[in-house]
């Protein structure tokens, strides 16, 4: 797949993860494993690029006597994954215009 | 492996990086593993799961910005005493002209294989023009009477189209050659940069 639009995929992928609830980490790796593979290291760089442009924001709690680092969508966020519904809509138009012909074909 | 021992070595491997980096990425990986431990994963495990120490490390150090990694290690690592400041002041006339001298032989030498670049894209572009020009030419000695002139630079713009369109080719491979290269060096005096420590 092309690497700039996997990018943006994972970054739409993992607000989706701390849509409902503040996630950390972990979780959010295995909330999506069903769907897509993420490793640690690309995670990072997706948490750390989502809050320099503010759709995350970041805060330290305790568990289990240690801290966590939980991630908070914001509403730049939110708004995010709803241009990506948008842009999706639009893709998928696209798509069945792509495909039609060969339908037609066999 | 223990994770102690994977969060060494991965320090280890960053140890070009700003402090503050390399805290909040061991901060990162040492909460992931007893994320995994707490799910029930021994820590030999869950340190497996997280994947090579060393193959992150070298990743992570690709994708970080040159300049950052040269401005950490410029920064002493201690503080100056006066004595040292006094030398470095007085011995600025000698640093930093050899410092100015190096990095403008670096450049020049960036600069220049460019410059081999980009004429051999005026050549491209010459030999294109001379086929244009010929092809046209052609047709004004053809339109004139001159039959055998006029053939004679229609033959001169079909060669010259072809070694155009030879040219295109290596120039476009030898731009993407010099791209390439240049990523290469890149990472190679990050490598610099970063393996004293390693070694």
């Amino acid at each position: 797949m092309d690497i700039q639009l996997k990018r943006g995929l994972l970054e739409v992928c993992v607000l989706a993860a701390i849509k409902n609830e503040d996630s950390y980490g972990y979780k959010i790796i295995k909330d999506m494993k069903p769907y897509i593979e993420l490793s640690e290291s690309t995670l990072y760089t997706i948490l750390k690029r989502l809050e320099a442009s503010e759709m995350l924001t970041v805060y330290s709690m305790e568990h289990g006597g240690r801290l966590r680092k939980y991630y908070r969508i914001t509403d730049l966020g939110r708004r995010r994954i709803e241009d990506f519904r948008q842009e999706w809509k639009e893709m998928l138009a696209i798509y069945r215009f792509v495909t039609k012909e060969d339908e037609g074909n066999e | 492996m223990s994770k102690k021992e994977f969060l060494a070595q991965l320090r280890k491997g960053l140890s070009g990086l700003p402090k503050e980096d390399i805290e909040e990425r061991l901060a990162f990986y040492s909460e992931m593993i007893e994320d995994r431990m707490e799910e029930g994963l021994s820590q030999e495990e869950a340190v497996m799961a997280a994947g090579d120490a060393a193959e992150i490390a070298a990743q992570i150090v690709a994708d970080t910005p040159l300049l950052k990694i040269a401005k950490e290690r410029i920064r002493p690592q201690r503080r100056l005493n006066s004595w040292e400041v006094v030398l470095l002041a007085l011995g600025s006339p000698i640093w930093l002209s050899l410092g100015i001298a190096a990095a403008a032989v670096v450049f020049s030498l960036y600069l220049s294989f460019w410059a081999v670049i980009i004429s051999l894209w005026a050549v491209f572009a010459s030999f294109a023009v001379c086929a244009v020009g010929g092809i046209l030419a052609c047709v004004v000695f053809i339109a004139g009477g001159k039959n055998a002139s006029g053939f004679a630079m229609l033959a001169a713009g079909i060669i010259c189209s072809g070694f155009s369109i030879l040219m295109f080719m290596g120039c476009r491979a030898a731009t993407k050659g010099t791209l390439k290269l240049t990523k290469k060096t890149a990472i190679w005096v990050k490598d610099r940069f970063i393996g004293r420590e390693e070694a």
